[in-house]
């Protein structure tokens, strides 16, 4: 399949990802160029082979519910690009 | 003494012939000796690491016991959360972010009494094979400055090579253990997935990522996947399997060994004295009792298709996080609602919402340009209607893959092959072309794709003096026969001696 | 009144917070109420490097909520990350069910035993387990349009209880909430409290109107959101009917001319209102989470979940018309008190053996106070057995009924025994010969009684009753009344 300019910009909104025209332009090839590269798989029957998620087969990994010590408040918040004494803040959710 | 494997070091220390100061001092020396031409570090503990270096030297006095790698300096790759230090992934994203929390590797290097020298050099957040997609500088391959030292762990390679460090961890998800080492001539262990515990270990592509020992021989490899691997509660993804002492066996041969030799791994595109070098090695084995077996790894082949499925899958979610919202990067406020202002003035409708705006602009200044490609890949492929074709597909194609290993270990003790098609290239040479770099884990995927251990040793140097990897594949959680049979390649070859001349 | 030309279709999806100390992915306690952002972790926060680990307990509550959901549990069931971006969401993804839920194809019994609809089973399509998000909070106080965000609920771990569309009207709609929540109290997996969050409903509502050619059309589907109490979900799903046929007498527009509607409930201005539209249609890009494994289960410990749930509310009704011979509308606003109220009455059945006397008892009194004191039976003084002593003493007759309520009341605010209450109000069992004494004696001061009676006309008998309790009010006016007769026809 082919990717079109506007497949990727759809894709950069999905992604939260900004890029220029030009940025666009050469995304767009590089990421043609690859996915027809990679979709070489399509060429193999793979009728009936279940797929593979995990590198191990492992189920069941769970733990007790016994609380235990969570973050201080100031290390939580410690890496946050703004904040106030108690919350993380963003830009408003909602547009105007 | 900063020759010395971390072997003998220990064997010095414990014989109190040297101490940990000293020990550390001088790779400290080193460091400021070479470190501006190798670039191998994004930051060198030269305070702390002497302060840790005289409480284990106090320590030791005192008789207090002394954990495996007591007084004994490493490099740590820049992906493990360090409490209380800046972890960066090699990102803008991350310049300034501060974990309050460590990786259980780092607990466990601390536990063990290493001394950590400093945090090395990687492609941003791992995705890449030539340390180029850093995002403060490149690293130089020790052995040739023009040169790319590999990656992702490229940084944690050349300061090996270069003799910054006795041990240095890595991790691999497509081959970022193992073709670093390769291109730097020293010895990189991917273990089995599920040996080493991920948490804390900053995810790329979570179901393939692994963390590994690197080191200058075999032995010490060993000793350093018995310091990190073990399960972890707190990473449902590892295994409850015990932790053999590597150090005990790794000296002794395995006995009636059947090496697995790969007729395709030699077909087109491998360099010519690369195929030499390996082919010598299979000799070499052969004088060593080993009987040498071909098999097929029909799939192997579709590997790197697989790969470049699933590890942008995987990542697309992993770094969704970066957003600027609660860590990391945030893009300028006011420019950003300026813009957004300028913009709804000009087109008199309803744009991005600011926070929308800040995302992407945040995601898109943080972010390099390979890991914005991958994101987008990542994305687009799991986006409507894409999921059975792409992603299903992937899954089964690895299924393929892992039962082509399955059938080769039935037959076979180790799979023996190249790390890498061509010697360390020239920085810059394949920047423009994602897919040439991509094929640089030709050789090392399959592994990561399986799950099962691999480790990269040195077995030649080309014409121009570029080290040679040597590719060992072995079963999961059969480190312990990987080491062995690895270690019965070192005892009887000199490559890994080899030491680069900086220029 | 003519029936509507349309019938309402309606389905509901329901978020359970699940009864946990802790997260479902981290160990950070679940407490309601804290100062934001002091019930988090490297994990809930979605740090680098952090990694998921999942709660038991939450699994095994879900598990059994399923099971009394009448659902089927599969062997193998995973985890998937649903993508989006919001503040709220630390990771950038919401760790849900996609394709495989850990449970699915149950039903949920409705009744309505006041006629307003037909019984009926609503399907559940699904439940699974997923993490919550955190909670945004618009602050323009500084000025600044900001967004503040608190995560301790973040990683919360819910339900979702997936619906059939197979609800014809609010009025079923909140029958089956109030069915749902019920069960969840019964199986104690959930406080379900709607202000707190932990019960929290969306309803996706539409219409299939009739046509003159007897054809059905199916209008947009409209999901409904922002509704804080069962009430809230009613009078939303009445307005949403009423304002979905005039957008279709208007607009003539079926389901897929117009993309899903999302519509926020006001519950001040009473009005559903159009929410705005994501930047995107939502592509989750769902994929199987590759930092948690999958969760097998047996057949077996399916079995042994089945054996730990407990009498559920339906069963509950059934056994007792069936067994204790209660009118069904006496048993179901029982078994609507939930599981204590319950055990109160069974126990008080026993104690008395008169589960009708004992229906009325606790579906009269005890409810009464309950509502006037706003208390939880826990805080409700007298004990099974304490009520017992006073419902046997009037079936006994020493006391009647009304002067029995006067020593249920006095024994509530004296917090005594039913003796000592009888004993405070000064009854006491008149003996057998002193109230034969009694009765002849106003007898024989009524001449006039005697020959109404003697004549036919029994009921003059009443006047002797009044006498005789003025003289003593601890008679008992059948007693009276019968003794007086006796007395009379033998003279
Ligand atoms: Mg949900
Ligand atoms: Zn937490």
């Amino acid at each position: 399949m082919s990717l079109s300019k506007e497949d990727v910009q759809r894709v950069s909104l999905l992604a939260r990802l900004k890029l220029s025209d030009d940025e666009l332009t050469t995304m767009t090839e590089q990421l043609g160029q690859i996915v027809s590269y990679i979709d070489k798989l399509s060429e193999l029957d793979t009728e009936g082979v279940k797929p593979m998620a995990h590198a191990l087969d492992l189920t069941n990994a769970l733990v007790d519910d016994e609380p235990h010590e969570s973050l201080p408040r100031e290390k939580a918040l410690q890496n946050a690009p703004r904040s106030d004494d108690e919350c993380f803040r963003v830009p408003a959710v909602l547009g105007e | 003494m900063i020759d010395l494997s971390a072997t003998s070091l220990l064997a010095k220390l414990q014989s109190g012939e040297v101490s940990s100061e000293e020990v550390t001092a001088a790779f400290l020396d080193r460091i400021n000796a070479v470190e501006s031409r190798v670039g191998a570090f994004l930051k060198v503990n030269s305070e702390s690491a002497m302060q840790a270096a005289q409480a284990v030297d106090k320590k030791r006095r005192s008789g207090a016991p002394l954990g495996k790698l007591a007084g004994i300096p490493i490099a740590v790759k820049d992906i493990l959360c360090t409490e209380g230090e800046a972890t960066t992934c090699g990102s803008r994203m991350l310049e300034h972010y501060v974990p309050p929390y460590n990786a259980t590797v780092v607990e466990h290097l601390l536990a063990s009494d290493a001394i950590v020298i400093g945090r090395t050099n990687m492609d941003e957040f791992a995705m890449g094979s030539s340390t180029e997609n850093s995002a403060y500088k490149p690293t130089s391959n020790p052995w040739d400055l023009e040169r790319i030292p590999g990656g992702s762990s490229g940084g944690a390679a050349a300061c090996l090579a270069a003799a910054m460090a006795p041990l240095s961890i890595g991790t691999d998800t497509g081959g970022s253990i193992r073709q670093p080492a390769a291109l730097c001539g020293v010895v990189g262990l991917k273990p089995t997935y599920g040996r080493v515990s991920r948490f804390g270990l900053v995810a790329f592509a979570s179901s393939l990522d692994q963390v590994g020992p690197m080191a200058t021989t075999v032995e010490d490899t060993a000793l350093l996947l018995e310091t990190i691997a073990g399960h972890d509660r707190r990473d449902s993804t590892s295994a409850k399997i015990d932790v053999p002492q590597y150090t005990a066996s790794v000296n002794s041969p395995l006995e009636n060994l059947t090496i697995g030799v790969v007729p395709s791994h030699y077909q087109d595109g491998l360099d010519t004295e690369i195929e030499s070098a390996v082919k010598e090695a299979i000799r070499v084995y052969e004088s060593l009792g080993a009987r040498i077996k071909e098999i097929e790894m029909p799939h192997a082949q579709y590997g790197i298709a697989t790969y470049y499925f699933i590890a942008p899958f995987e990542a697309s979610g992993n770094l969704a996080r970066y957003d600027g919202a609660h860590y990391g990067y945030r893009t300028d406020q006011q420019t950003m609602l300026d813009e957004l202002s300028e913009e709804a003035n000009q087109t008199d409708g309803a744009g991005e919402s600011p926070l929308v705006r800040m995302y992407r602009k945040s995601r898109s200044e943080g972010f390099g340009s390979e890991v914005q490609r991958r994101v987008m890949l990542g994305t687009y492929a799991l986006s409507e209607g894409y999921y059975d074709a792409y992603y299903l597909k992937a899954l089964k194609v690895r299924r393929l893959i892992r039962a082509d290993y399955d059938s080769a270990f039935d037959q076979v003790d180790c799979i023996l092959g190249p790390v890498t098609a061509s010697p360390a290239f020239r920085r810059g040479e394949k920047t423009n072309d994602p897919l040439a770099m991509y094929l640089e884990d030709l050789y090392t995927v399959n592994a990561n794709l399986a799950g099962v251990a691999g480790i990269s040793l040195p077995c030649g140097l080309t014409s121009e003096n570029l080290p040679i990897g040597l590719h060992l594949q072995a079963a999961p959680f059969q480190e312990e026969k990987l080491l062995k049979v690895a270690n019965m390649y070192q005892s009887a070859t000199d490559w890994h001696t080899r030491r680069p001349e900086i220029q | 009144m003519t029936n509507p030309p349309y019938d309402v279709i309606i389905g509901l999806e329901v978020h359970v917070q699940l009864r946990t100390n802790t997260k479902l992915f981290c160990r950070c306690s679940t407490e309601f109420g804290n100062p934001p952002n002091t019930q988090t972790c490297p994990v809930c926060l979605g740090l680098p490097g952090a990694l998921p680990v999942m709660n038991r307990k939450a699994y095994e509550l879900s598990v059994k909520t399923a099971l009394a959901l009448n659902c089927n549990i599969p062997n193998f069931t995973k985890w998937d990350r649903k993508q989006y971006y919001y503040p709220d969401l630390p990771k950038g993804y919401q760790i849900s069910q996609f394709d495989l839920p850990m449970s699915e194809n149950g039903y949920l019994a409705i009744s309505s035993p006041d006629g307003e609809f037909e019984d009926k089973n609503v399907g559940i399509i699904r439940a699974h387990l997923e993490e919550d998000a955190g909670k945004s909070m618009h602050d323009e106080a500084q000025g600044l349009a900001d967004t503040r965000i608190d995560l301790n609920r973040t990683g919360t771990p819910l339900l979702e209880i997936v619906s059939e569309p197979d609800m014809r009207s609010a009025e079923e709609a909140r029958a089956y909430l109030q069915e749902l929540r019920l069960l969840l109290t019964y199986l104690d997996v959930s406080d379900c409290n709607m202000q707190e969050g932990s019960l929290r409903v969306d309803a996706n509502v539409n219409l299939h109107v009739h046509t003159e050619t007897d054809e059905k059309i199916a209008t947009p589907i409209v999901e409904v959101k922002n509704m804080n109490s069962f009430r809230a979900v009613e009078r939303a799903l009445h307005y949403e009917v009423k304002r979905q046929y005039e957008i279709w007498q208007e607009t003539g527009n079926r389901i897929g001319d117009v993309p899903k509607q999302t519509r926020g409930w006001d519950d001040n201005a009473q009005l559903t209102r159009a929410q705005r539209e994501k930047e995107e249609s939502s592509d989750y890009r769902y994929f199987p989470d590759p930092d948690l494994v999958p969760v097998t289960i047996t057949n077996e410990q399916v079995e042994a979940f089945q054996q730990q749930i407990p009498e559920l509310p339906a069963a509950l009704r059934e056994k007792l018309v069936d067994e204790f011979s209660l009118t069904p509308y006496t048993a179901d606003v029982i078994v609507n008190q939930g599981p204590e109220v319950v055990a109160y009455f069974q126990s008080l059945a026993e104690h008395t053996g008169d589960a009708k006397q004992s229906g009325n008892w606790v579906q009269g009194e005890v409810l009464r106070v309950l509502k006037e004191e706003d208390w939880e039976l826990s805080e409700f003084p007298i004990s099974a057995e304490g009520l017992a002593d006073l419902l046997k003493a009037i079936q006994q007759g020493e006391l009647n009924n009304s002067r029995g309520k006067e020593v249920f009341s006095e024994m509530l605010s004296a917090g005594t025994s039913a003796a000592d209450a009888m004993a405070a109000l000064g009854i006491e069992k008149v003996d057998d010969s002193a109230l034969e004494d009694l009765c002849r004696e106003i007898v024989m001061a009524n001449p006039k009684v005697i020959s109404d009676v003697q004549s036919g006309n029994e009921k003059a008998v009443g006047a002797l009753i009044g006498q005789a309790k003025q003289k003593n009010p601890n008679v008992n006016p059948g007693q009276v009344r019968q003794i007086c007769l006796d007395i009379i026809n033998a003279l």
